[in-house]
This record gives C-alpha cells, structure tokens and sequence, in this order.
C-alpha cells in the first residue's frame, strides 16, 4: 500500500513569493461558488467524512498544478466515483444515466443554516486519563504512515512540549480510512524553531501543531 | 496552485465558458438529477458564505475583547463558548482557540495541511492563506514572510506559528492600536482587519490619530 500525500508543504523551498491580492473576490469563477455549494452538499450526505475528503484531495497527482477549488472539484469527482455514486460515463455525458444510490441524508435548503451552525464537532467523551501533561517534554513519532494522517512531516522525530491538553478528539488517521472515530487526546505541542530548521529558523520561533496522542512518546 | 485560471478572463464574460465551468455544472446537474442535493440548499450555502459568514464577525469578537475585560478573560477560557455568546460558530469553528498577542509575542495562524481556517469568523480563507508559498515558508521564516505583508516585526518579539493540523481553530486577538482610547465597540471593530486575525497584519490605526 502506497499513500501519497502532496499536502504535506510545512517547511518545504522553492514555492517563491506569497502572491497577494488585495482586492480579491470571495470567488474567481462563478463554477467556484457552485464547487464551494456541492462540495459542501455532498459532505452532509453522509457518503464520506471529512477526512476521507482531506485524503482524496491531498492525493490527487496533480495537486501542485491545479487552483484550491479544482482540487475539490477533482477530489469529490474520485470520492463520488470510488463508491460508484457517479459513473464516469454520466461524468462524460454531463447527466445522470443510471439510478441514484440511496444516501443516509440530504441536505434541505430549510436546514442550511441549522447544519452550518451545528457543524460536527470532533470532541468525545474520555474514559481513561490523559497520557501526557502540560509541561511534559514528547517527542513526535518519526513513522511515515502509509495512510492520511495530520502529522506533518517537518514536526517526525522533533521533540516539543506540550502546551495544551484538549480533551479526546475523533482520530482524523482512522476516520480517514473508514475504521471509525477512535477518539484519542489531542494534544498542542509547541517546538523551538532552531529544534526544526536549525540554524536555518528565524530566532525567536515557535511553531505548534496539534497533535493525537499516538502521535507522541514520552521522551 | 494558487494560480486561477485565467483562459477565459479575457472577454467579457459571455463567450463561451470555460472547461471547469462546464466540468461543474455537469457534476452539479448529475447530483441534482440523482437527487443527492437540492438545488436550493446549494443556493442558501452560496448565500451564507458571500453575504452572511465573514471577517467582521471576528472583528466584533475581537473589539469586545478590547473593551470587555470579563468577555476577554471567556475568550481566554472558553473561545468556543465566548464566540458561541456573539452568535458564532458551527462549520469550521467549532472548536475555538483565541490567541493574544502582546509586546513580546505576535501568533499567526496557518494550516500547511489544506487550509484549515476559522469559517465562523472569518469566513472563507484568501486564495493566499490556501497557496503553497504561505503554507510552505510561514513555519520556517515568518519574518519573511511578514516582511511580503509590509509587517517589520522587532527582533527581539517572539513569533509563535500556530499550525492548524487537528479540528481546532485559532483567531489571533490583535494588540489593541495606540490612541483608540476613546473609541466604542463599533467604531474599534472597524480598526480590526482579516489579516491581524489571521497574524499577517496588526490592527489600523484609529482614523485622524497620530502614528
């Protein structure tokens, strides 16, 4: 099993200046509203998680040529084929050929505003204490998972301490590859910049990330 | 990937349309055939984000934070609830953590994942906060970073990167500005700018005060 992540872009070179525009639009293109609104509809189907769209999208092989929104319009085309919700020969015909797939729900206009105040808070209920302490030193996992996961690459093997202890958390690892929430203690912990860039970090640094408990070893 | 595409941004908007147009609405008229999504919830999405959702609602979060002592120390605690309080939250919010700076210490937030951001509020993120650039360099040379955002940090000021990797999501409090003393609520959100919320602006200066 190979996974491929392009997302993963802490700490990387050569992306060049940060191009701003200062008096942007909310959106390019009118399609970018209505990738924004599908995209949005369908992950309150019930069809994925938002972790399974996180994956799809950071997995796409053209991801570093494509704009925010084509990446989420090519990434709910895969999540929508991959569980044959849309062929791609209705993709190609631009109209539905074949029966619809029954989903678990469907997003009413009257309950737009309910669904987006609610969201989907990820906080679950603890039943054991907390491994790891504010103040504790940790170092984080150096494993290169074979899978989504939120661990970026520059904090592997880093050592930090943790800073805030935020109660237990759907696991976006396991959530992403449909084995279910698996909450575990999230944790954000806070690193000294020259511990990631050497010299290379501006003095002065720190740079946090949140970070689940399997994540982390006590050091 | 930052970068949109500009193939038909030529004319004036009604030649033909553009190969993503065409590759949306086709998605857009299967999903609606299929009956996965109503056209209109489609509609009352669009609707929240461009005209309800944006970045005045953190300003007014953050003004009260300036003139409410009691309100600050909620944020502090609980900016879930805090927030919650003024009427926001939900989708992309719903687990807040507000970030003070202070003389010795400026917070700025990124996502170097995708681009995890506090939709309640601020609304949708700047095709900037989404690029590979930001994402890639804040974490390690925020001052250059800043520095392209015209903010010249002292060398002596602490700078804490927040990276948004879990479902929790940071609003930077701004320093209150100098002379805005005399300013209510209303008048100190104004002075409250996306761009301080996020860490790669500060708050304007009060109109007609001395810099």
């Amino acid at each position: 099993m190979s996974y491929l992540s392009h997302a993963d872009l802490g700490g990387q070179i050569g992306h060049g200046p940060i191009v701003q525009d200062v008096a942007e639009p909310l959106f390019h293109h009118d399609w970018e509203r209505r990738a924004l609104a599908i995209t949005l509809a369908m992950g309150a189907t019930g069809a994925w998680n938002i972790d399974m769209s996180r994956a799809a999208r950071e997995t796409r092989p053209n991801y570093a040529a494509m704009s925010y929104y084509e990446i989420w319009i090519s990434a709910l085309e895969t999540l929508l084929l991959e569980r044959g919700l849309v062929s791609a020969d209705e993709l190609a015909a631009g109209r539905a050929l074949a029966p619809a797939q029954t989903l678990p729900r469907r997003l009413a206009a009257a309950d737009v505003a309910g669904a987006l105040r609610a969201g989907s808070p990820t906080a679950r209920a603890a039943t054991e204490a907390a491994c790891f302490t504010v103040g504790q030193r940790v170092r984080m996992s150096d494993q290169r998972a074979a899978h989504h996961t939120r661990l970026p690459a520059y904090a592997r093997g880093r050592h930090g301490i943790v800073q805030h202890v935020h109660g237990k958390h759907v696991f976006a690892d396991t959530h992403a590859q449909g084995l279910g929430e698996q909450p575990q203690w999230l944790y954000t912990v806070v690193f000294d910049g020259a511990d990631l860039w050497g010299d290379g970090g501006a003095p002065g640094l720190q740079v946090s990330v949140d970070a689940w408990q399997p994540y982390l070893e006590a050091v | 990937m930052d970068e949109p595409d500009h193939e038909h941004e030529h004319g004036h908007g009604h030649s033909e349309l553009s190969a993503m147009e065409l590759r949306v609405r086709a998605l857009e008229s299967i999903l609606t055939q299929k009956g996965y999504v109503d056209p209109a919830a489609l509609d009352a999405l669009i609707d929240t984000y461009q005209t309800r959702v944006g970045p005045r609602n953190g300003a007014r979060v953050v003004a009260r934070s300036w003139v409410d002592p009691e309100f600050r120390d909620w944020l502090r605690r609980d900016a879930t609830a805090a927030i919650a309080s003024m009427g926001y939250g939900g989708r992309q919010g719903e687990h807040m953590v507000a970030v003070e700076n202070t003389p010795r210490r400026h917070n700025l937030v990124v996502c170097t994942l995708c681009s995890c951001y506090p939709w309640p509020v601020l609304g949708l993120p700047p095709t900037w906060y989404k690029s590979a650039p930001y994402r890639s360099r804040v974490v390690r040379d925020p001052r250059g970073v800043l520095a392209e955002f015209g903010l010249q940090l002292p060398q002596d000021l602490e700078i804490r990167v927040w990276d948004s990797t879990a479902e929790v999501r940071y609003l930077v409090i701004p320093q209150r500005p100098a002379h805005s003393e005399g300013l209510e609520e209303t008048a100190l959100a104004a002075l409250v700018t996306r761009d301080s919320m996020i860490g790669t602006g500060v708050a304007l200066s009060p109109p007609g005060g001395s810099t």
